[in-house]
């Protein structure tokens, strides 16, 4: 096996996109991986056009391994602008896409950690608005 | 001791990963079996695979005198009489066997149950249920910088009222032994009622214990932690505790006489046992204790001091390297948790893996105490008697690669 550990996830990992908060977020999540304590929170802004709530801005802040951090790195780069439902679309394998790393079932929960939190803020957001 | 020997012993090692050899150092959450142990699960399935106290024919007799002859060695390797070892499914077992029977008649409402803040959630869960149940007080015993435990306000926090004082005999994260036999002299002077429960699963595989010496009243190990097959634990009790606490679980095997609307229980610890056990697993505890005999309990510990001390000298020569728990290796067990400056428990477990080094990452089932660590995780490295300096050099390298790819 191969390192996981390659120079752009390092990088992520080093300096993080999108790393703090958000003020007046329109939806917010924080999540655990109960393995080992990590813990992720997920902030999202919208904006709307033609009709649909697109994400505007996305922050996150926690503690976590390289894999976690850059995961959402760069989940969070990717997904602004993007639709609601694109989101709720990603799983898991868009996720190691994302990252272009392959993982053991033990370390897979740190990849999709944040695409939970993104996902659940989504949906709050969702039940805030009605 | 002759490592390689034993080493020898153990089929695993036999085994390559990636054409690389294991180098296994997490014994803490579960330890390899030798080939006796292997051997002795698959000669009761292949030889006499049949239950237990039921039949007369020949083959039930050679079960029921295997799985009796395994509760005698088990006994006899704790100082203990044989109707005071319970067999359960594992240390967390006990523990809620203990809960649920005499837990559930004895804390109540005004009482207090006094535990540890480095205890393993086995010890601590089952406690907190039951005292928020009844209405009782759950007290916690803090530690030092050290990671020994802070005994100065012991009468504090133990009184007349205190019913029960749960604590592990070593911690599984800081290794640190603690003084139970001062400890529980101390807690019976205060209050000659109390019951005291030890956490045994880190000493017994690794240390000579013995429960008349110790003085506890109740005390619990797996057998997976001490060479033995998985499935299997013990609860050792006084006679007394076990014969005033109702049974467990209910149904076969545990009866005396069965009316249609009534039965009588039959005496400890069979009382417990409700239901076929797990024979084979009984059995092969049976020749884990063998085989930790045939080396010797103090040759053990001596070993895991020596190896301790080893690592400890090389591992605090890493920059960045934060250790818990006692300095002293003759303090402590063969199990050193720590953190490494900018790099995840999980990053180090995940890089060492790539040489096939198998350390734990994690909070190791004890979150209350890498809380008061202020940590969310640390890296966990343990020894047993199959592990040589030559393991202990791996780690540091694998430790040095991470560095390296971290910096
Ligand atoms: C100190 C301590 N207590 C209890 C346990 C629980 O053991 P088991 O999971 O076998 O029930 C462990 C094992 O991790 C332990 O280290």
């Amino acid at each position: 096996m191969d390192s996981l550990y390659r120079d752009y996830i390092l990088d992520h990992y080093r300096h993080p996109q999108n790393f703090g908060t958000l003020e007046n977020p329109d939806g917010a999540s924080e999540e655990v991986n109960e393995l080992c304590g990590d813990r992720i929170k997920m902030q999202i802004k919208f904006r709307i056009s033609n009709f649909e709530f697109r994400i505007k801005d996305v922050k996150f802040y926690g503690e976590g391994c390289a894999i976690m951090i850059a995961s959402a790195s760069m989940l969070t780069e990717k997904v602004k602008g993007l639709k609601e439902d694109e989101i709720m679309k990603l799983n898991t394998d868009s996720v190691l896409e994302i990252l272009g790393i392959e993982l053991t079932p033990n370390r897979i929960k740190c990849a999709v950690l944040p695409l939970e939190a993104l996902q659940k803020s989504l949906i709050l957001a969702k039940k805030k608005r009605k | 001791m002759n490592i390689q020997k034993i080493k020898s012993d153990f089929p695993i090692f036999k085994r390559l990963i990636n054409k690389k050899p294991i180098i296994y150092l997490d014994s803490t959450a579960s330890s390899l079996k030798p080939k006796e142990v292997i051997d002795a699960i698959s000669a009761y399935y292949t030889e006499y695979s049949v239950n237990i106290f039921r039949g007369v024919y020949a083959l039930s007799e050679e079960a029921t005198e295997a799985y009796g002859n395994a509760r005698e060695s088990v006994s006899k390797f704790i100082g203990a009489a044989l109707d005071e070892v319970v067999f359960v499914r594992n240390a967390t077992e006990s523990m809620n066997l203990v809960a649920n029977t005499w837990g559930e008649e004895h804390i109540k409402e005004g009482t207090s149950v006094v535990t540890t803040v480095m205890e393993h959630h086995a010890n601590i869960v089952p406690w907190q249920v039951q005292t928020k149940k009844h209405g009782a007080e759950l007290r916690i015993i803090d530690i030092d910088e050290e990671g020994d435990l802070k005994l100065e306000n012991l009468d504090k926090l133990i009184d007349k009222k205190t019913v029960l004082l749960a604590i592990t005999h070593m911690s599984n994260v800081l290794g640190t032994i603690n003084p139970v036999k001062d400890l529980i002299k101390k807690a019976k002077s205060i209050n000659p009622n109390i019951v005291v429960l030890v956490d045994a699963a880190q000493s017994v595989p690794h240390m000579k214990v013995d429960v008349a010496d110790l003085g506890c009243d109740f005390l619990v190990f797996s057998g997976h932690k001490m060479l033995g097959p998985t499935g299997t634990g013990i609860l050792w009790g006084k006679l007394h505790l076990f014969e005033e606490m109702p049974p467990y679980q209910y149904g076969g095997d545990m009866i005396k006489e069965v009316g249609l609307y009534s039965s009588t229980y039959k005496n400890p610890p069979h009382k417990f046992e409700a239901g076929t056990p797990h024979i084979a697993g009984g059995i092969g505890l049976g020749a884990a204790v063998a085989y930790l005999t045939k080396i010797g309990m103090e040759n053990i510990r001596q070993h895991e001091i020596e190896i301790t001390r080893y690592a400890l000298n090389k591992l605090n020569e890493i920059d960045g390297i934060k250790i818990f728990g006692p300095k002293k290796a003759q303090d402590k067990g063969g199990v050193i948790a720590f953190v490494m400056e900018g790099i995840h428990p999980h990053d180090l477990a995940q890089i060492l893996n790539e040489d096939n080094i198998c350390v734990r990452s994690g909070h190791h089932c004890a979150m209350p105490l890498h809380k008061k660590l202020g940590l969310i995780a640390s890296t966990r490295a343990s020894f047993y008697i199959y592990n040589d300096e030559g393991d202990v050099d791996a780690l540091i390298e694998g430790i040095k690669k991470a560095i390296k790819i971290f910096k």
